[in-house]
């Protein structure tokens, strides 16, 4: 399958990221080769093989429900490129 | 003292006796650092302020008489996608520029109970994604045996400052090769542990299911010891497996009997260097006068592991890198800048009269996202988000993605089977000696395909170390890849320790002008 402008352009939405003309150009072709490079799995019959997800297939790991001490808000805050005392802030979500 | 060319395990004992103090020592790698990192830039940021406080008050505590850890001193440099408290961990990107952790990862605090010297944060491709270290947002680090040549990656900082000696042990990270291929670029010992051996809290994640934190260092014998500080059962990252830690330092030094070796005949095709493929046919040989028997194997999905890795890495990549949204912590765009420049966008759709921008135009709050990403994220980053956004993206899910998770399995089904017949999987871990610097970083897919024997180990979550087993006529260090059963890293380190008991290239360095 060959991957158009269109493709890069929405999946560039998806990964909330934002690409020039020239990188969409680029992408377009050095993601295309890849996606045909991988498309050699196609040869493989796997209808009968279970996806493994995960190298150590454990399931369900629970710790004692007990109180623990987790990080203090300035603590937690204090990253952030944009905060008051309690919040971190951000654009508006919704329109005006 | 000299610092040059000895082996952790050799100053630790020096410390011992006391022959040394963790500050000497410590000023040692520091002077080392000052004089040649100029040039090879393998770390990131170091304090050495911090380091020395830190080793006075280990020698202080020795001085007491009082116990101390397992590592007493030894200094210690860190892969900067790794934690620190108080000290900033910017994965090599610009998106973490500024960040400085609440909390220090497992590890760091295992190494801080154990007594090391935090020494410095080392230079990494960004978020761990590249096989060269060119993927820094930051600089380029140099190969020390020809600093024309890239060290590997992306652990490349953490290889590259031990064979320049400006550290005696070193924290990589490994999720397609990235522990295993800088130390076979740069002449050391890297071992990449079993998924589940070494907790993953605080390591920031690129591809959950492969990412496993483990040692580098001169020797088996060094890893050895610093994995017995690494591993073990973390309560915090419910991937970490409860099993027992061999006392890996006890045993490392004992020889194997009976030692079945298999060679997978998929490894050695077209591609693979000619004097690659000669070093490693003389190292087998040292097994064999060692007593090794010899076993040919073949593993037939081998060939689809890197098609596997490309899908499967990006996806998890793409999902764990979501986080770096501008809101909670790293880099934010200029806002006013973005909203003039969403107003201006506005206004040229109204103007063209398309509805159809207008009706899937951005909110200020989605443009912040996407404007912060674009400009805080590499190249490289960008396309494994655009990739693993693709391979996950409604329609696309089960032809990419599931296919992808059930050839993993057969890969690992190989590994199981080959593990019937032979202790230890040997070969090269690279295709190729290091390249030059820009030689393969135009070509994302020529890059890749450099991870042919090493993505597989992750992928199957079994563990793997690379030794120095020879060099190019040109003097460029070759790594013996060996690859063990899970959880079997202690018959592994003693296989490896039996080579460098018979060989000397663990302790070749290269001369630094």
């Amino acid at each position: 399958m060959t991957l158009t402008r269109a493709d890069v352009e929405k999946v560039a939405l998806l990964g909330r990221l934002l690409l020039s003309e020239e990188e969409i150009t680029a992408m377009t072709s050095q993601l295309g080769r890849v996606l045909g490079y991988v498309e050699q799995l196609g040869e493989l019959k796997t209808d009968n093989v279970a996806p493994m997800a995960h190298a150590l297939e454990m399931h369900n790991v629970f710790r004692e429900d007990a109180l623990k001490a987790s990080l203090p808000r300035s603590e937690a805050l204090a990253n952030a490129p944009k905060r008051d005392e309690e919040c971190y802030r951000v654009p508006a979500v919704l329109g005006e | 003292m000299s610092i040059h060319s000895r082996t952790a395990a050799d100053v630790l004992r020096d410390l011992a006796a006391r022959k040394v103090s963790s500050v000497e020592l410590t000023k040692a790698y520091l002077d080392q650092i000052a004089a040649h990192d100029g040039k090879i830039k393998a770390f990131l940021h170091v304090d050495p302020d911090r380091a020395l406080a830190q080793a006075k008050a280990i020698d202080d505590r020795r001085g007491r008489g009082e116990v101390v850890g397992k590592l007493g001193g030894l200094p210690v440099a860190i892969k900067d996608v790794i934690c620190t408290k108080g000290q900033r961990t910017t994965c090599g990107s610009k998106i973490l520029e500024n960040f400085v952790p609440p909390y220090d990862a497992t590890v760091v605090e295992k190494l801080k109970a154990a007594d090391a010297v935090l020494i410095g944060k080392t230079n990494m491709d960004e978020f761990a994604m590249g096989g060269s270290t060119e993927n820094s947002a930051y600089f380029k680090t140099r190969n020390p045996w020809d600093i024309e040549r890239v060290p590997g990656g992306s652990s490349g900082g953490a290889a590259a400052c031990l064979a320049a000696s400006m550290a005696p042990l070193s924290i990589g990270t490994d999720t397609g090769g990235s522990i295993r291929q800088p130390a076979a670029f740069c002449g050391v010992t890297g071992l990449k542990p079993t998924y589940g051996r070494v907790s993953r809290y605080g390591l920031v994640a690129f591809a959950s299911s492969l990412d496993q934190i483990g040692p580098l260092g001169a020797t088996a014998e060094d890893c050895a010891l610093l994995l017995e500080v690494l591993a073990g059962h973390d309560p915090r990252d419910s991937t970490s497996a409860n099993v027992p830690v061999p006392n890996y330092l006890a045993t490392v030094n004992q020889p194997l009997k009976g030692l079945k070796l298999g060679l997978v005949k998929e490894f050695f095709v077209a591609g693979l260097d000619r004097e690659i493929e000669s070093a490693v046919r003389e190292a087998v040989k040292v097994y064999e006068q060692l007593g090794a028997t010899v076993h040919e194997l073949s593993m037939p999905h081998s060939k689809y592991g890197i098609a596997v890795y490309y899908i499967i890495a990006p996806s998890e990549a793409s999902s764990n890198l979501a986080r770096y949204d501008g809101a909670h912590y790293g880099y934010r765009t200029d806002e006013k800048a973005m909203l003039a420049e969403l107003a201006e966008d506005e206004e040229r759709l109204r103007a063209a009269g398309n509805a159809k921008g207008l009706a899937d135009f951005d909110t200020p709050l989605i443009r912040m996202y996407r404007k912060t990403r674009a400009e805080g994220f590499g190249p490289e980053v960008k396309r494994r988000i655009m990739l693993g956004t693709y391979t996950l993206s409604a329609g696309y899910y089960d032809a990419y993605y599931v296919k992808a998770l059930k050839v993993r399995r057969l890969i690992r089904g190989d590994y199981d089977a080959a593990f019937q017949k032979v202790d230890f999987i040997v070969g090269p871990t690279t295709p190729s000696p290091p390249f030059k610097i820009g030689e393969k970083s135009g070509d994302p897919l020529a890059m890749y395909l450099e991870d042919l024997y090493t993505v597989t180990t992750n992928l199957a979550g079994i563990g793997g170390i690379s030794i120095p087993c020879g060099q190019t006529k040109s003097g460029l260090p070759i790594g013996l890849q060996m690859q063990c059963r899970p959880f079997d890293e202690e018959r592994l380190l003693q296989a490896a320790a039996m080579f460098q008991r018979e060989t000397d290239w663990h302790s070749r360095r290269p001369a630094l002008s």
